[in-house]
């Protein structure tokens, strides 16, 4: 399998990814999956200054990448898929069914989110089409670092993954 | 001096906090920096939060921690269309200095300084042209 980590997180493109999780894996691909982003040249350059060059960025709109995303599956070449928000790697699972494993990687403070982790603050609606996206058959763990212990949903919702 | 702070600090966790105090300590000018972490912030929120701080302060110029991050990623959204507002990423305890120091310079030009004088600032011991 060529997709190492499907992440959710809103910081998409930082150190985290591009050091912590892409060194150790020899990464030569991140996709960026983001209605907005791929369709804003200022804003691809902006992520692209956080990737060395022999790591190839590509910026997708979800349905577009629920297209790409078996040719990704079948290139040797590791790679991270990323996500800015629940609900476009929601979206995302869905049309690929390929997809089996989630990474909630960092989705900060914002209006009527409740904290989890403290690099995962969810709304109820978040953690509700987690579950689902989990009852579909994908894992489903929270895991900033690959240093760190990965935290099962069921366990974070419980309020057990307090880190 | 001018009160307010004509640039903001931005750094992961306490770093530019750290980096702040520090110049405070050296020069007594930390009030030209005003820092500001990404803990816990997304980077819409660390956006949004730079932005306010640019219109409480005045500041035009962002300096950042880390060239590849989420602070400079805020910071360039942050300014992106602003006329005159300047980025410096990866800046360094040299760099802010020589900014703190320079108040008699428009900021903008004081951090193009700063920029080059914080890259020329690290050094390796011993020196590799020396012992050719």
């Amino acid at each position: 399998m060529s997709v190492e980590l499907n992440r959710i997180d809103d910081r998409l493109i930082h150190g985290q990814v591009v050091l912590g999780w892409g060194q150790p894996m020899a990464l030569a691909r991140i996709a960026v999956v983001d209605d907005t982003i791929a369709a804003s040249p200022w804003e691809q350059d902006l992520y692209r200054m956080a990737v060395p060059p022999e790591i190839e960025v590509a910026f997708l709109a979800v349905d577009d990448a629920v297209r790409a995303y078996a040719s990704w599956q079948a290139d040797a070449r590791p790679a991270i898929v990323l996500t800015g928000t629940v609900d476009a790697m929601c979206r995302l699972a869905e049309g690929a069914p390929a997809l089996r494993a989630v990474n909630l990687g960092g989705v900060h403070q914002g209006p009527g989110r409740v904290e989890r982790l403290r690099y995962l603050f969810l709304t109820p609606a978040e953690e509700r089409a987690l579950l689902a996206l989990e009852a579909r058959g994908v894992a489903v763990t929270a895991q900033d670092v690959p240093t760190a212990a990965p935290v099962p949903l069921r366990e974070l919702l419980a309020g057990r993954g307090a880190a | 001096m001018s009160e307010r702070p004509p640039a903001i600090v931005l750094g992961h966790g306490s770093l530019a906090f750290g980096l702040v105090d520090a110049v405070e300590r050296i020069t007594g000018r930390g009030r030209r920096l005003h820092a500001i972490s990404n803990e816990g912030l997304g980077g819409a929120e660390l956006a949004a939060r730079i932005r306010e701080a640019m219109a409480e302060t005045g500041a035009t110029v962002l300096f950042t921690d880390l060239p590849a991050g989420s602070c400079s990623t805020a910071a360039v959204r942050a300014v992106h269309g602003i006329p005159g507002a300047l980025c410096v990423m990866g800046a360094n305890l040299p760099a802010l200095l020589h900014f703190a120091m320079h108040d008699e310079l428009e900021p903008a030009d004081a951090a193009r300084e700063a920029a080059a004088r914080g890259g020329a600032a690290i050094k390796l011991y011993p020196d590799p042209a020396r012992e050719r």
